[in-house]
């Protein structure tokens, strides 16, 4: 987000979750589908009052599947949509997102990660849900989900995860947690001259001749809303650009393959990270969302004891920032991987590192957050 | 105020005890250009529970936005304090009520004040426990101005409360002060 010194921001003071709500509108949308579930909930709460007041719609559904079914709808008409959840909604939603996957229908689930399995720790943090959102839906299909850290860049990735939402027409997920959600800090808020909205591809063709999965527009074809005269067909079944189904080969193969590189391709031009005194690093830290703002204090703390640490901090968790990371773990003695659960990140990280040293992690559950001197501990145990 | 300080404010639900970290941290946001984090403790019980909420205040950027060594501690109930009475500093300010708090560490430098008998006699409405109890600790801590706590309890004070949440304040402030041995 380009920053102006010139414009005066107005400064609040919203636990994340009021965060998410308001960016969410600023970001056009206008349409929420949900079922309250804490640590979310004051998500669902505050779009039922602020929607109506932007012309917008909120529904409250029976339960979290008809809920992503409602957002899906609503995308189709063209929509900005949303939801917001946490684990046991997500597990959930999991069949309606695969199918916003294969129909393309641009949305944002947002979930407020807490303790698991199951009903777990509802009013407690946990960064459980990582893998769910890389591996939860069956099938091949491409997955941005976005990490912020702080009060400003929760603010600017639920925007982010609009417009890349409607950017690739895909569903994209805002893992926040706990701690973030009910976490009120100092926040200016951005004006809207500072960030750009980013609007859906839609067919420049007449209604006859529009084909939804049209592959000579490119990797993201234009998609009409329903109701504005264009008609076509949706299905979850592999289909053709018709839109209706087919159980060609070479069609199945190069529509997966198109779904994965429309996202694939232009990764360059989304991934984001943060690193902190990695520069001479010898041990490097990699962590995301709240634990990262221990693992900042414990780098600092390390640093103080005369330990060389840094810290490499994913914003786009997927796809996962792997180069800069290969090249970052080059010369290092050892990564550290503090994550709430019991050990997620750490197989990508093993994955992607290019590296013979020690890759530990820093586990805990159960609904206290990792503090920056358990952080500090493993770092100089790798010493 | 200079530095970092972590303040945590203890009681049971209803009691409206998290409005008063809001205020606080508002205050320093709002009056005095600081940074400030506020996380609140949510249990399964609304009302009757045990819950908190922690206040970190900053001169820069708060990094870490959990309390690790709090200077001041606000409790208004028994199982408050033996549930949330931890990573206190040697010399952090407990402000408790006696009719509500009986046992505590004594190292700390511990304050008496009956918050909720000046409530109920002089407010006669214990929604202004919160404005009391800030007042007592606008009046036992410099974390923050007194000016600065009283403005950013008015501005969140529903509208036609504000005397009244004035008044609850300047009473808890009188009371500490009296318990400091200086006049208001």
């Amino acid at each position: 987000m380009d920053k102006n010194k010139n414009i005066e921001r107005k400064v609040v003071f919203w636990p994340g979750n009021i965060i998410v709500a308001e960016a969410a509108i600023a970001a056009g949308c206008r349409f929420f589908g949900g079922y309250p579930i804490t640590p979310s909930s004051e998500i669902a709460h505050v779009m039922s009052k602020r929607l109506p007041e932007v012309k917008g719609k909120f529904i409250q559904m029976e339960d979290e599947i008809a809920a992503m079914g409602a957002v899906i709808g609503a995308s189709l008409t063209g929509m900005k949509a949303m939801t917001a959840t946490s684990g046991p909604g997500f597990s959930l939603k999991q069949e309606n997102i695969g199918y916003a996957c294969m129909i393309e229908a641009p949305c944002v689930v947002v979930n407020v990660m807490r303790g698991g399995p199951s009903t777990g720790l509802p009013t407690a943090i946990g960064q459980s849900d990582i893998m769910q959102a890389r591996w939860g839906t069956h099938g091949d299909r491409p997955v941005i989900a976005l990490t912020p850290a702080y009060s400003d860049e929760v603010y600017s990735e639920t925007i982010r995860a609009f417009n890349l939402a409607e950017k690739f027409r895909t569903p994209v997920f805002l893992l926040i947690d706990e701690v973030l959600g009910h976490l009120s800090e100092r926040l200016e808020i951005p004006d809207p001259s500072e960030y750009e909205l980013i609007e859906r591809p839609r067919p420049t063709v007449k209604p006859e001749d529009y084909n939804p999965y049209d592959p000579s527009f490119g990797d993201v074809p234009p998609i009409a809303d329903y109701f504005s005269g264009y008609r076509y067909h949706t299905t979850g079944l592999n289909h053709d650009m018709t839109g209706f189904p087919t159980t060609s080969q070479e069609l199945g193969q190069s529509e997966q393959e198109r779904m994965i590189r429309k996202v694939m391709s232009k990764v360059d031009e989304f991934e984001s990270y943060e690193e902190y005194m990695t520069e001479d690093a010898d041990i490097l830290i990699v962590t995301f969302g709240s634990t990262a703002r221990a693992a900042m204090v414990a780098v600092s703390d390390a640093r103080a004891a005369g330990i060389k640490a840094g810290l490499f901090r994913p914003i786009t968790l997927w796809p996962f920032p792997e180069d800069k990371l290969r090249e970052l773990s080059k010369n290092i003695k050892g990564i550290v991987v503090p994550e709430a659960n019991l050990g997620q990140l750490i197989y990508e990280i093993q994955r992607v590192a290019h590296c013979d040293a020690p890759i530990v992690g820093v586990n805990k559950v159960g609904g206290v957050p990792i503090y920056p001197n358990e952080i500090l501990v493993k770092i100089k145990e790798l010493v | 105020m200079s530095g970092h300080y972590e303040a945590r404010f203890a009681a049971v639900g209803g009691q409206g005890i998290l409005l008063a970290g809001d205020v606080l941290a508002e205050a320093a946001i709002n009056y005095e250009g600081l940074y400030a984090a506020d996380s609140p403790t949510y249990t399964a019980q609304v009302r009757g529970g045990p819950t908190k909420v922690d206040v970190i205040i900053d001169n820069k950027r708060i990094e870490f936005p959990r309390t690790t060594a709090i200077d001041f501690m606000l409790c208004l109930a028994q199982r408050s304090w033996d549930r949330f009475a931890k990573d206190l500093k040697d010399d952090c300010i407990v402000l408790i009520d006696p009719s509500l708090v009986h046992e505590v560490d004594e190292k700390y430098r511990v304050y008496r004040l009956p918050v909720i008998e000046i409530t109920k006699k002089k407010m006669r409405k214990m929604v202004f426990t919160s404005a009391v109890s800030l007042g007592a600790m606008a009046g036992l801590t410099n974390i923050v101005k007194p000016e600065s706590l009283r403005k950013a309890l008015l501005k969140k004070a529903p509208r036609g409360t504000e005397d009244a949440n004035k008044k609850a304040f300047q009473l808890g402030y009188d009371a500490a002060l009296e318990l400091l041995g200086k006049s208001g």
